[in-house]
């Protein structure tokens, strides 16, 4: 069974984790152009290496982030939003 | 035929007839390079030989040919999409099919069986009679089909799926094949090479050299090649080929798994797909069922095997075939599935000039191989891409002009 360390309740099956995609920055809306937009919504660092992602709790409800690199599989490690300098 | 066999009785000596040539060193230019000897590179190699008459073609494979998504996917061919679009370029890929093992000169076991696409829910089904008007009104024969109808074409299957999941009815597409997809490849290269189009296994891209906003060439493995059109046929390394000339896509990579279980005698004439339970089966001409699911559930660029995934996909299986469930899985494996956001695939030029993207084939590449070769080959040969793949095109992301696909294997209904 794969595991996966929740921030809050510690390290737990994967099955109880839901995956939400890359970390990404949102651009101003207001002074960002089309195709920044179009990017921002659409595009995605598809190509493998270490990268900062959304995951789920499904049992306490937590979103928090995994830096996890996508060609091994391996986590690093995971850290509520905005606390990555606690972590 | 005859002819060629009388001499083999006459001669003593009968060496194995080898499909293309074994070459080694690349020649320092080439009219067009193709990256990727899956189908998809090896199909538009064919056709750019064959529609267009440019044979200084090489093709680099990483591996060796047709070992990627081309040896990996269940084999299925269909033309029962969602969109016109979808429909219309996947029907003429199933015509291209129907008479290839001749055109080819190879047999391509190419087997008629009929594809069921089971419902067991009422917005399921909503779904069977909107796909079936799109194909009827484009041409193509898919019906809904109630339970008995089901029953009498696969009278094995559990109707009631175990009491878990009452099939309501189906959505029925007379065209749905299946073939074998490792001939395909050899079958393209074969016809390629004759043509004078070089293939180089075990090469690697290294990286494309883009100068003013043009492709100048190719860095290998085995040198630099100096070319100005490349296409990109990767699939699952397609990021990786994009990053090496900063062309952004919407693409992610997410492992497809599937499985085959011991030969049986044959009992399964058509091809079953469940999207509910995320299951698609057929028989193959070994007697082997051929399983797919879902993808998995979170991006990784492996191609590594998961018990998750036999686990789930076998409790399915046995929902609709209790009878199976003495029957071993003797492999798996799994495929990168390069995924759009539409379920449609990424096809035609980009904004550097002379590098064409044939990509985004998730889990509905292998059907499309004759197609998009051919397809990809024109795009390439006049610098413009053909109506028919026009809605495919990278840019429609940019426009908000999305194709919304969703006759895709992995969606569930």
């Amino acid at each position: 069974m794969k595991l996966l360390q929740c921030p809050v309740n510690g390290i737990r099956p994967v099955s109880e984790f839901t995956y939400g995609g890359e970390y990404r920055e949102m651009p101003d809306a207001d002074t960002c152009s089309d195709k920044e937009w179009a990017t921002y919504v659409h595009h995605r660092h598809g190509a493998p290496g270490l990268k900062k992602e959304w995951w789920y709790h499904g049992p306490s409800g937590t979103w928090f982030i995994a830096e996890r690199n996508t060609l091994t599989d391996k986590v690093s490690r995971t850290y509520l939003y905005g606390q990555e300098n606690k972590a | 035929m005859p002819l060629r066999l009388l001499k083999y009785a006459l001669s003593r000596e009968h060496p194995a007839p080898r499909f293309f040539r074994d070459c080694t060193e690349p020649k320092k230019t080439y009219d067009a390079v193709i990256i990727g000897g899956g189908g998809h590179g090896l199909a538009a190699a064919y056709y750019l030989a064959k529609d267009h008459g440019i044979t200084n073609v090489a093709v680099l494979e990483k591996g060796y040919i047709g070992g990627g998504n081309t040896g990996r996917n269940t084999t299925i061919v269909r033309s029962n999409y969602l969109t016109p679009e979808g429909v219309n370029f996947y029907n003429a890929s199933v015509k291209l099919f129907e008479d290839l093992s001749e055109e080819l000169d190879i047999n391509l076991f190419y087997s008629n069986r009929g594809h069921f696409t089971l419902a067991h829910t009422d917005s399921a089904m909503r779904t069977m009679r909107w796909r079936a008007e799109v194909n009827k009104h484009v041409g193509v024969e898919s019906y809904v089909v109630g339970p008995d109808e089901i029953s009498k074409a696969c009278p094995q299957l559990d109707i009631s799926c175990s009491g878990q999941a009452p099939i309501l009815g189906a959505l029925y597409h007379a065209p749905g094949s299946v073939a074998r997809h490792d001939a395909v490849a050899w079958g393209y290269a074969k016809e390629a090479d004759r043509m004078g189009v070089e293939i180089f296994q075990s090469t690697e891209v290294t990286g494309i050299d883009v100068k003013s906003g043009k492709v100048v060439g190719v860095q290998t493995s085995k040198g630099y090649i100096s070319t100005n059109r490349v296409l990109s046929a990767v699939a699952g390394f397609t990021p990786r080929i994009c990053e090496m000339v900063d062309v952004e896509t919407p693409i992610v990579i997410h492992p497809l798994q599937a499985c085959v279980t011991e030969p049986m005698k044959p009992w399964l004439d058509t091809i079953l797909v469940s999207g509910s339970l995320h299951v698609y089966v057929s028989q193959s001409s070994r007697g082997e069922l051929v399983m797919g699911s879902s993808l998995d559930p979170y991006e990784i660029h492996s191609t590594r095997s998961s018990l998750d995934f036999v686990e789930g996909l076998t409790s399915h299986i046995t929902d609709m075939f209790p009878f199976l469930g003495n029957v071993k899985v003797v492999r798996q494996w799994a495929g990168m599935a390069d995924l759009t956001p539409d379920f449609a695939p990424i096809m035609g030029k980009t904004e550097v000039e002379g590098f064409y993207i044939d990509a985004g084939w998730g889990t509905w590449g292998f059907k499309a191989t004759p197609i998009s070769g051919k397809t990809m080959a024109e795009t390439i040969a006049r610098d413009m891409a053909p109506d028919m793949i026009r809605s495919f095109r990278l840019s429609r992301f940019e426009d908000y002009e999305l194709t919304g696909e969703k006759g895709a294997a992995s969606v569930g209904h």
